[in-house]
């Protein structure tokens, strides 16, 4: 079988620092990882692959960069890498990112095989809008099974595929069909610590890069930020509350006596609050 | 997933500041729309709360406010028509079917996309749950216009626009976007990141009725089955009265059960600020935040999280904040009523010991006495 998984190079968002005045990301110095939600797809398409043969075709779009992001995928153990770059795609938002990533998903089919299964993240940690996996299943009219909390089986001969699927307060469990577009949600399983043999095959490996040309996309006008209906037309840090915390003067003062103070205080500002606290005896 | 965002925000130059006029076959797009998300019965609370929204958009378009119900023709799908009218809904469209029973990308995308071309709303709001979620990224994409995301502001500005402002970067910024040359403007809202709305006592108004153009026959994905999370287990940490939470300042795996202890005390539900998911000491479901769960408790203990502006997003709408933080420094301070510095280790035992005292059924009767 083969299987595309879509992954994205993010900064480390626990290292992003705000300029004050000018409001914008500082880049400099601030690391880049695989979209940690990433991981748990990729972890996922390799081993279906290891359980069923085939190969995992790792792709990003992105900057020249991005490169480092694939070849980390290669060294967990993906068989080949795809870069798709140009300063076309420079400003795309989700409707056009999904156009770009379908098309080169597209080409990927005609060069080394027709995906079975493209994998995704359940949403990225800079973006955070989990819109991208859906637009690329919509647009490859690929059957769109989000938030895949475990695969059950997958018949490769029968074209069926069964999965375990997070919905709101329990689980759904779906039969669908390949090809479809899988985003995986978090915590489903770990990611290998790829072996010695791959981390030198990464090394050496030649990674794919793509333009928009490449991909075979014609039709610039879908790209980047002509191609996103969306405008960006402010960006600005999150105003300040005009009061603080009133603060528990805490001097000589035991935890005990703190709590105390805390919890007069607390029903001080809720008196309605005493009432609605429950109790359950064993604590 | 992969670009979701822009690489870096563009400068408001370019379409934005020129203003283009809104292509012809948009012009007709009128009145705002609000996704009643209906799932085994339910209503989820998420669809009142972008009704609450919608009206005021509505209001300062001076259009309508219309539920949109897709559901199987059965009592709790009327009763969703009849709950978007008491939510403030103008009229409702409404698609029974019994293919719409269980949530299907492809039946629900089929039939939310028919309505809106049909109908031709100029915004359309669902709720950021995973249905929403699932089924916004289709329908926008089948449609080709705009989505914005997790927003937490929605306004409309003087042109009639819809300002769409969500947090970006993990929350460390704003940004406000807009869907300037395509219909409708489409966004999603977090379950509780807007105020629930009064329920009121407005009468069944028009209802549009709208087939469905799809057979089961065509539909390949089969519903096998549903696992319900039973109440014991969820985490409904969105819609909890009083929550307690820890951070990194509990310092070690073993005294996440101190923050446990006082939750279980004073009824309360739990969670934990994302490095502890990190940190695998607490599942990904417990986290409170932007990337987590949005919270409006009547009351909020944090405990030895410093509120960073990623946690801050998901608890502003506390009505108390109470703060227990080392660091006098501690960004959870600007945004908490109530702080203390001191550490969340020594402080947790005493508060759950003196609350058990003040709520024990016991001195509850000497109270009353």
């Amino acid at each position: 079988m083969h299987i595309v998984i879509c992954i994205k190079q993010v900064p480390d968002s626990a290292q992003i620092r705000v300029h004050p005045v000018t409001n914008t990301i500082i880049r400099q110095g601030v690391p880049t990882i695989i979209n940690p939600y990433d991981l748990f797809a990729l972890e996922e398409a390799l081993q279906l692959r290891d359980r069923h043969g085939g190969e995992v075709t790792v792709l990003t779009m992105g900057p020249p960069m991005a490169e480092d992001a694939l070849r980390k995928a290669l060294t967990y153990g993906a068989d080949r890498a795809v870069l798709l770059t140009d300063r076309h795609f420079a400003g795309s938002d989700t409707l056009a990112t999904s156009f770009a990533l379908s098309q080169a998903i597209a080409k990927i089919g005609e060069a080394f095989g027709t995906p079975d299964i493209v994998f995704t993240g359940k949403q990225t940690i800079d973006g955070d809008t989990a819109q991208v996996g859906p637009g690329i299943a919509k647009r490859l009219d690929l059957l769109q099974l989000t938030y895949v909390a475990k695969i059950v089986s997958v018949d490769i001969n029968g074209r069926e595929i069964t999965v375990e699927r997070r919905s709101e307060g329990g689980t759904q469990t779906l039969l669908s069909k390949l090809p479809c577009l899988i985003t995986m949600l978090e915590g489903t399983n770990e990611i290998r610590r790829g072996s010695l043999d791959d981390a030198l095959r990464a090394a050496r490996s030649q990674i794919v890069k793509w333009n928009a040309a490449d991909a075979g996309i014609e039709d610039l006008t879908k790209c980047g930020l002509r191609g996103s209906p969306t405008v960006v037309k402010r960006v600005f840090a999150p105003p300040e509350r005009p009061e603080k915390a009133e603060q528990i003067d805490t001097a000589e003062k035991t935890p005990r006596d703190l709590a105390e103070e805390l919890i007069a205080g607390i029903f001080l500002r809720q008196p309605a609050l005493e009432s609605e606290l429950a109790f359950d005896g064993e604590a | 997933m992969l670009s979701t965002n822009r690489e870096s925000p563009p400068p408001a130059v370019g379409r934005a500041a020129m203003k283009k006029e809104l292509p012809d076959q948009f012009k007709d797009h009128r009145h705002v729309w609000v996704f009643i998300e209906l799932e085994r019965d339910q209503v989820h609370p998420v669809s009142f709360e972008l009704l609450g929204e919608g009206r005021k958009l509505a209001d300062k378009l001076g259009v309508q406010l219309a539920g949109v119900v897709l559901g199987p023709p059965e009592e709790a799908t009327w009763f969703a028509v009849a709950e978007a009218f008491a939510y403030g809904a103008d009229l409702a469209y409404l698609i029974e079917a019994p293919l719409l029973a269980d949530y299907r990308n492809e039946p629900f995308t089929k039939a939310l996309t028919d309505l809106v071309t049909n109908y031709k709303p100029e915004i359309l709001l669902l709720g950021a749950t995973t249905l929403g979620r699932d089924l916004a990224g289709s329908v926008a994409t089948t449609l080709l216009t705009g989505l914005t995301s997790d927003c937490t502001e929605l306004d409309v500005d003087a042109d009639g626009s819809l300002a769409a402002t969500r947090p970006t970067f993990g929350g460390s910024l704003l940004c406000t976007i807009y869907t300037l040359n395509c219909r409708p403007q489409m966004a999603t809202v977090r379950p509780r990141v807007m105020a629930m709305p009064p329920r009121g006592n407005n009468k069944i108004g028009r209802v549009i009725r709208h087939k469905v153009s799809m057979i089961e026959e065509e539909i390949v994905t089969k519903v096998l089955g549903f696992l319900s999370d039973g109440q014991s287990e969820t985490a409904n940490l969105a819609y909890a009265d009083v929550v307690v939470a820890g951070g990194l300042g509990l310092g070690a795996v073993e005294n996440v059960k101190l923050m446990k202890k006082l939750a279980r005390t004073i009824g309360a539900d739990y969670g934990c600020s994302r490095p502890l998911v990190q940190k695998g000491w607490m599942p990904a479901d417990r986290q409170i935040g932007q990337t987590g769960k949005t919270i409006r408790p009547k009351l909020y203990i944090a405990a030895g999280i410093s509120g960073a502006i990623q946690h801050r997003v998901g608890v502003e709408g506390a009505d108390l904040i109470l703060a227990i933080n080392t660091d006098p420094n501690a960004p959870i301070f600007d945004f908490a009523h109530l702080g203390v510095v001191t550490d969340a280790i020594r402080l947790l035992p005493s508060l759950t010991e003196l609350f058990t005292h003040r709520l024990s059924p016991h001195s509850r009767d000497k109270l009353a006495n």
